[in-house]
């Protein structure tokens, strides 16, 4: 697909470097000792002066992670320290809002370390605009992923040393759902999520029924004897419209399985196994297993049911576990 | 504070799980932590620019979820480790009242570099937030 104009004047910005952007404050003891408060970090490399003078840098180095925060502008947006550079190394986001994207979000964070830095350095950073995608669709919405790599440096008498580099994508989009501001003091609450539960039919509420009352009941025609899972208003083999059911011993072998790896949809912990277990009276039912291992599911294995309840009491569901042959 | 014990290279294989971490999310953690990595976007400390944006409540910022990840790794491995590279990538956003619990596992270890790699996760109740790689170089 053809792009717009106006995307030829993000692309041709690929590659370009921006100039520097100083640190307000150099490597400083108070800035460390606040992160590590609020972060819960207690390595005493970052914190106790006499424990760092025994390592190879002979004094307290900040955490790694701090590398981004000594040379953001702080409090008032674009207010550099003084010297850094005029231009702009964000401005093909800004391209990108004029042309209908506004949204962003940050996707990747990957930082790397050449060396630690020490109490005292002065560092600042360049960036480079690495990459701009191609117009893609996800969950947010429609937009383009743009790569910054920023190299991070100390400055120093006989030349200034690189310290690491930090490569940050973002995702500037046109979201798919234009986001209504939330009401005001609004109760605001971390959205809770339940399992889903089963539709129940009037062929299948003996089923659940028996699950809540911790029975594992299977559908017998009262015919020809048949048994048959899942629940179904007619027998399959005689067509008898009559059942009635029986409680089975809950013990069978795992006729196969799958792991569900992705996506990861909560609240099932992941990978998720789900067996199908053939029972020992012959029918066989799909269900969640506990207690393996993905690596040490095998077919054939043998299982126990026990009944798990989730979300309060609200659902109770048939689980499969191992158990010795 | 005393110093505490380190993992050492030859203690380490690959499929070591790293004991979990559970961190409360609090509006006073992501405010605080978004203030000392110097990120004053209104959204991470202002809940009414929050919920303009459409967010229910502030969220955690990014430069807060690295530190938290440093955090996990280095309080399994101890102040002898080196960090080479931390990479992280961004999932479900980390919310006031939630609980974000990381786990972690050794995927590589190469005897020549001492380095090891860690694969993270740190889950809350909307899935995950972040997924990442931590690399180190222990004694």
């Amino acid at each position: 697909m053809a792009e717009q104009e106006w995307m030829s004047e993000v692309r041709a910005k690929v590659g370009r470097e921006y100039g520097r952007v100083y640190a307000w404050d150099e490597v400083n003891a108070p800035m460390i000792r606040q992160w590590c408060e609020v972060m819960g970090v207690d390595n005493p490399l970052y914190l106790d002066a006499a424990y760092a003078a025994t390592t190879e840098f002979g004094g307290i180095v900040a955490p790694p992670a701090m590398l981004q925060a000594w040379c953001l502008e702080g409090l008032h947006m674009n207010n550099y320290a003084p010297g850094s550079t005029d231009e702009n190394p964000y401005e093909v986001l800004k391209t990108l809002e004029a042309h209908g994207f506004p949204s962003v979000v940050a996707v990747n964070s990957d930082l790397h370390f050449d060396r630690y830095v020490k109490l005292g350095e002065k560092l600042y950073y360049t960036t480079r605009l690495d990459a701009v995608g191609e117009e893609k669709t996800t969950g947010l919405g429609t937009g383009y992923f743009v790569t910054l790599i920023m190299t991070f440096l100390s400055q120093k008498a006989g030349g200034d040393e690189r310290v690491g580099q930090l490569l940050f994508r973002v995702f500037k989009f046109r979201p798919a759902n234009v986001p209504k501001p939330v009401e005001k003091g609004a109760a605001p609450a971390v959205p809770k999520f339940k399992r889903p539960k089963p539709g129940i039919s009037d062929d299948t509420r003996f089923f659940w029924e028996g699950v809540e009352a911790g029975k594992l009941l299977i559908q017998r025609c009262t015919c020809c004897s048949t048994l048959r899972h899942p629940p179904a208003p007619v027998c399959i083999k005689c067509h008898s419209f009559d059942w009635d059911s029986v409680e089975a011993s809950g013990k069978g072998s795992i006729y196969s399985f799958v792991v569900m790896h992705y996506p990861e949809v909560p609240p099932f912990e992941h990978p998720n196994p789900i067996g199908l277990i053939e029972l020992d009276e012959g029918v066989r039912l799909v269900a969640g297993l506990v207690g393996v291992k993905r690596d040490e599911i095998e077919i054939g294995q043998r299982v126990q049911v026990e009944f798990q309840s989730f979300d309060d009491g609200e659902l109770t569901l048939p689980m499969f576990r191992p158990v010795a042959a | 504070m005393t110093s505490k014990n380190s993992k050492r290279f030859d203690d380490v294989r690959p499929g070591e799980a790293l004991p979990e971490l559970a961190i409360p999310i609090t509006t006073t953690l992501i405010a605080s932590t978004a203030i000392a990595t110097r990120d004053y976007f209104p959204g991470h400390h202002d809940m009414e620019a929050a919920q303009q944006l459409g967010s229910p409540h502030v969220f955690m910022n990014i430069l807060t979820t690295s530190g938290l990840a440093q955090r996990f790794v280095e309080g399994w491995a101890g102040p002898a480790a080196r960090f080479k590279d931390l990479k992280i990538k961004l999932g479900a956003p980390n919310y006031p009242g939630d609980t974000m619990t990381f786990s972690g596992e050794v995927v590589r270890a190469d005897a020549a570099s001492r380095e090891v790699d860690v694969a993270l996760k740190g889950k809350n109740s909307m899935g995950s937030h972040v997924t990442g790689t931590a690399t180190l170089v222990l004694p």
